[in-house]
């Protein structure tokens, strides 16, 4: 007994290496934390006079971001290590350090931030009181994101987890609408809270590190090593697994969403569905997966089951929706379900398909936000009923739409299917009965998407209001244009970053597989074992 | 050859791209001959490159294009083979026809560039699923084909009915899309793979009958969908609201046959489940019977072709079920002859009438149209199975594998020969109805022969429709031959041999079509009076029928309306009070405790938010400390 435990730990340690500090390139991802932190400075020292440049300078910085995303992106090995690594101690006594680095779990992420925040600030042409402080928000928000992802030292997550929450709260709670502060609020305190209990957990593992190694440590790679009992790993589990649940937000932890997308601007949901959702999903995929291996085998059930859930109940609750950004909201809690469902299914499509979906979401859902803030910005309602005919006024606008649309739905050929179809391959193999239930969301998808359009769209306008619109200009256009491109490159080609998160997911799989009793199941073999059971004849 | 073939995919996908973006900038009927030229091309790129598989010997092969999914083995990659080679030149060449006949048809229309971008999108999208190597490539290319289907249906989008008709084809595919994706799940956890090849060369060793009648079912409830067989044919008739060049090239000769290529194309795994292959015929024999019925009573003349349709994708599920995948395929050649040949024959007609689509208001259109009326009453004749046109061969051979398997297939044969006889009725009462007889049409109506650029397609299409199925005939199985590297890890079935039984079987089936012909002949060539009488003679099952056995409504009933229900439910009874309203009340609890202990109480909530956050994190690290 004792043996298999050492036997174990030393395994543990093999693999560990990966997620441990190796000195490479020079210190570009602190780099790339800091350029939205003097970017939000420089924004901040232009005079409340020159309120005109506020925003057209912060669109302009946060290209800096994306320019080095898009390069750390083009240099990214598909291996297994983490890249672009740093290291360094912060503070001793409590064996904070400073240890960033990035993988395929959490490249995409960062590409994905640093894409939709120029999206988002060029979005907000209609924001007119407080623009600077709008900017400055919004670009420490960006490097709270980068940050967030990019993090290996559990003290420092923690810190940026946390500090999203202040921009955040400000965007919506002083550029929302009607219901803002209330929205502002509910978000604050439903995810603190969640929060706190990752603290906690946090603080337990350090101090399991003093007790066991003489010294307190959050480090990532330092905490793979210790020595959990499995009462003690369950609830931790449960304290990370809360708190990445109300971040998805996973049902039925879900009821701030909707409020919050309701009542945000159009850049706050735009950053809210694409980045801040995807907290949950990579935090359970990053943290809970490798720092509580068993715990996370033993609950496959509960979270794939209320994953399941919340793909149904998410999308069906979408389809009654009356309000446009609502009925998007939910349709995200839907999403976001696949997400869950794929990394508990602990197989190589589930995370592939769990990690692309991260990604793709973003990009869709992100801009079915632009979009709806754009006919927001033109008649000042959301109401699906206010609309109609719009296809005919509007064609450019309606073929955006509808293209965006197609990718929320999954069809092949476009971004989202590729995602939500690896998760479903993947966890048919170790969870059959939920992947076919998760499968029937398909159906949903398109009947609530495709109701909504022919609501909205079609017909004749028979509201004066909406006989008079104008179709988008260049500028939209330009804002929408590369998220479709993008769409449908990873639609076609997904391998462009499927290729990249493939070791990565790999070595969590190793890594569970070499810490528990669990086995991933090979293909045919488990048909076997599947159909042996379910049949009695 | 072999290195071109990604260009049978890639000219209507360029087209449907360059009219996407420059198709406003070109003057009308150019859009048209765009797209025209590129399936032309993919049309004789195929037919090049088939030549092969006709001289014999060649087996196909398997061409990579790019890695797509590779974690599933799912890449983009075209397998030529015979039966590929098949469908792409069935698709292109009546593709071709089609795309030519909707220059005139689509005339004047305002967005005639964007309807040819769409036509263009669809070919592609049928190519590819034809042409792919593995499952995934054809899912893909299923769904493209249900977005185009989306997209033409709903073409005249300011019309209420057009729309929802374009969702409920959408919705009702993706029913069918559900099982089949399922049946795709069951097949990668039990090969590892998608491919094509993967999958049939070792379907003997890792399938057992209970995989095989799993995946069997799942793959039918997609086709089941695609090519709209029961339960879910509901959308067909609706689609009908698309332009009607879309309903003779989606909806009549290639998009739902999609289903048929499926179940042919998986042949292997329906060869180890005799359940799946009952269950596939059956299926099959009950939507030809029974959509027959309903198209005998349909009043609106595209509305009886689209029911005749959803009957004659019965014949052809019949005969795959039957394993007479031979049968099935070619059967579905000449349906998409003389079937699109009588879409475009019925454009045509409305074409002249002013849109006008109910055969009350046509009569004696021969006269005025005699092209239209000459190559529609070919292919009623066709379809009404008379040797020696299209449909007689290929309609013979599918009764005659089915009466040769013996025992439930023999129940199903004569539901197939009930069938043809209705079929030849209905189809007769339609010519008559529009073509014979005392003009009854509106005021004002001038209908007027089409212009030529209708009319070649249609005689093209009748033509083919007289000697399409000479190609596979007791005589000479040319089709046969053909198809059989295609299908040679199968048993193929067929009719008896011997030409006393094809005599017998032929004699029974023409006696049908001639009999159900001849009778509709003589009540519709009589006045409206005497048919109105004949017709009202059947009640209450006339009206049934007329009414297609109420099905949308009772779907609406049990389905629909209690889904919309279920969905109000969630949503704003439990959604926002119970979920949501625990969430605030929690949130009040709070603040009470905040209430009752006064001296702490600042005025800030986000102070009790702390508070409560501080006390959370104790008693958190107090339990795990404590457990560890």
């Amino acid at each position: 007994m004792r043996d298999e435990i050492s036997l174990a730990v030393r395994i543990r340690s093999d693999i560990s290496h990966i997620w441990r500090y190796e000195p490479r390139v020079a210190e570009v991802l602190t780099a790339l934390i800091l350029i939205p932190v003097v970017a939000a400075i420089v924004v901040a020292l232009v005079p409340r006079s020159r309120k005109e440049l506020h925003l057209p300078l912060g669109i302009a910085l946060s290209v800096i971001p994306l320019a080095l995303a898009g390069y750390l992106f083009w240099v990214f090995e598909p291996q297994v290590d983490m890249q672009f690594t740093e290291f360094a101690m912060l503070y001793e006594p409590w064996g904070i350090t400073w240890n960033v680095g990035m993988d395929g779990i959490s490249m995409p992420m960062v590409i994905l931030t640093t894409i939709l925040v120029p999206i988002a600030l060029a979005a907000s042409t209609s924001i007119t009181k407080r623009t600077k402080e709008f900017v400055v928000y919004t670009l420490l928000l960006e490097a709270g994101m980068i940050g967030v992802f990019v993090s290996l030292d559990l003290f420092v997550f923690f810190v940026f987890f946390e500090a999203i929450l202040i921009p955040m709260y400000f965007i919506i709670g002083v550029w929302g609408s009607e219901r803002r502060v209330y929205a502002a609020m509910k978000f604050f305190i439903y995810t603190a809270f969640g929060s706190a209990l990752m603290l906690a957990g946090i603080i337990a593992l350090a101090a399991m590190h003093l007790d066991q190694f003489g010294a307190p440590a959050f480090n990532l790679a330092d905490l793979l090593a210790l020595d959990i009992s499995a009462g003690a790993e369950r609830w931790l589990f449960a304290a990370f697994a809360l708190a990445f649940a109300i971040k998805v937000p996973l049902f039925p932890l879900h009821t701030w969403l909707p409020d919050a997308h309701v009542e945000a601007p159009t850049a706050g949901s735009i950053l809210l569905a694409g980045v801040l959702l995807k907290l949950g999903t990579y935090g359970l995929l990053r943290f809970n997966l490798l720092l509580f291996p068993q715990a996370s085998v033993d609950a496959v059930w509960i979270m794939g089951i209320l994953a399941v859930v919340g793909i149904i109940y998410g999308a069906v609750v979408a389809i009654v929706q009356p309000d446009l950004k609502k009925l998007v909201a939910y349709s995200s809690v839907s999403h976001l379900g696949f997400i869950v469902l794929g990394t508990f299914a602990l197989t190589s499509g589930g995370l592939q398909g769990a990690v692309i979906q991260n990604f793709n979401h973003g990009l869709t859902t992100g801009a079915l936000f632009l979009l709806v803030g754009m006919i927001y910005e033109r008649r000042h309602t959301k109401k699906i009923e206010d609309f109609g005919g719009l296809q005919k006024v509007m064609p450019i606008y309606a073929g955006f739409f509808l293209f965006m649309i197609f990718a929320s739905i999954g069809l092949p050929g476009l971004n989202g299917f590729v995602g939500e179809f690896l998760v479903l391959i993947g966890s048919f193999s170790t969870l059959p009965v939920l992947a076919i239930i998760a499968a029937s969301g398909v159906i949903l998808a398109a009947i609530y998407l495709l109701w909504a359009y022919e609501r909205v769209f079609t017909g004749v306008p028979d509201k004066e209001e909406n006989k008079v619109l104008s179709d988008l200009s260049v500028r939209e256009i330009s804002l929408l244009a590369p998220l479709a491109a993008l769409v449908l490159l990873l639609g076609l080609y997904p391998n462009i970053l499927l290729d990249k998160i493939a070791p990565s997911t790999e070595a969590v799989l190793d890594y569970v597989e070499a810490t528990t009793d669990y086995q991933v199941p090979e293909p045919g073999r488990l048909a076997d074992v599947f159909v042996a059971s379910g049949e009695d004849e | 050859m072999i290195d071109l073939l990604w260009l049978i995919i890639a000219l209507p996908l360029a087209s449907a791209i360059g009219l996407h973006f420059f198709g406003r900038f070109l003057k009308e009927p150019l859009a048209g001959w765009v797209a025209s030229a590129a399936i032309v091309g993919s049309f004789s790129i195929a037919l090049a490159a088939a030549i092969p598989f006709i001289q014999g010997g060649e087996h196909g092969e398997t061409v990579l294009l790019w890695e797509w999914m590779p974690a599933i083995g799912a890449n983009l990659e075209i397998l030529w083979d015979p039966l590929s080679a098949l469908m792409v030149l069935i698709v292109t060449g009546v593709g071709t026809l089609i795309h030519i006949f909707a220059i005139g048809y689509m005339h004047g229309d305002e967005r005639f560039h964007r309807f040819f971008t769409n036509l263009s999108l669809f070919a592609a999208s049928m190519l590819i699923l034809v042409l792919g190597g593995n499952y995934a490539m054809l899912f893909l290319g299923w769904e493209l084909v249900g977005l185009c289907s989306y997209l033409l249906i709903g073409f005249w989008f300011t019309r209420p009915s057009a729309a929802a008709a374009a969702k409920k084809a959408f919705v009702v595919n993706r029913i069918g899309d559900f099982g089949f994706m399922v049946g795709l799940m069951l097949v990668f956890v039990t090969f590892g793979t998608l491919s094509y090849t993967g999958v049939f060369d070792r379907a003997g060793d890792e399938l057992t009958t209970g995989l095989a009648t799993a995946i069997g079912l799942l793959f039918l409830v997609g086709a089941a969908g695609k090519s709209a067989q029961i339960p879910l044919y509901v959308w067909l008739p609706d689609a009908m609201e698309g332009p009607t060049p879309v309903s003779a090239l989606i909806h009549a000769a290639t998009m739902v046959t999609a289903g048929v290529y499926l179940i042919a194309r998986s042949a292997v795994i329906f060869e180890m489940s005799t359940a799946a292959q009952v269950t596939v015929a059956t299926i099959g024999a009950a939507t030809a019977l029974v959509a027959a019925t309903i198209a005998l009573a349909q009043r609106d003349i595209k509305k009886v072709l689209a029911y005749s349709t959803v009957s004659q994708l019965g014949y052809m599920f019949l005969a795959v079920g039957t394993t007479a995948y031979v049968a099935g395929i070619f059967h579905l050649m000449t349906h998409a002859f003389f079937k699109a040949l009588l879409f475009l024959g019925a454009g045509s007609v409305i074409h002249a009438m002013s849109d006008e689509q109910d055969m009350h208001k046509m009569g004696g259109l021969r006269k005025k149209m005699p092209v239209t009326a000459l190559t529609m009453g070919i292919a009623t004749l066709a379809i009404a199975g008379i040797p020696p046109l299209a449909g007689f061969w290929s309609k013979d051979e599918i009764l005659g594998s089915a009466f040769g398997r013996g025992g439930w297939f023999s129940v199903l044969w004569i539901v197939g020969l009930i069938t043809a006889l209705l079929t030849a009725f209905y189809m007769t009462r339609q010519w008559v109805m529009v073509f014979l007889g005392e003009p009854r049409w509106d005021e004002g109506q001038k209908p007027h022969e089409s212009p030529r650029v209708m009319t070649i397609p249609l005689v093209i299409l009748a033509v083919l429709s007289i000697v399409g199925g000479l190609i596979n005939t007791p005589f000479a199985f040319g089709l046969e031959h053909f198809l059989e590297p295609s299908f040679e890890l199968v048993d193929i079935a067929h009719p008896p041999d011997g030409w006393g039984a094809f005599i017998l079987l032929a004699g029974l089936s023409v006696m049908a079509g001639l009999a159900g012909a001849a009778a509709a002949y003589l009540t519709y060539r009589q006045s409206p009076e005497s048919w109105q009488g004949f017709e009202d003679g059947f009640e209450p099952l006339w009206g049934t029928w007329e009414s297609a056995y109420n099905v949308d409504d009772v779907y609406g009933r049990v389905i629909v309306a209690p889904g919309k229900k279920a969905a109000e439910v969630a949503a704003f009874d439990v959604d926002l009070p119970v979920i949501d309203g625990a969430v605030n009340g929690v949130a009040k609890l709070v603040r009470n405790i905040g209430e009752w202990t006064r001296p702490l109480q600042t005025g800030f909530v986000r102070n009790y938010g702390a508070l409560f956050l501080a006390g959370t994190v104790t008693i958190v690290i107090w339990i795990v400390v404590g457990a560890g």
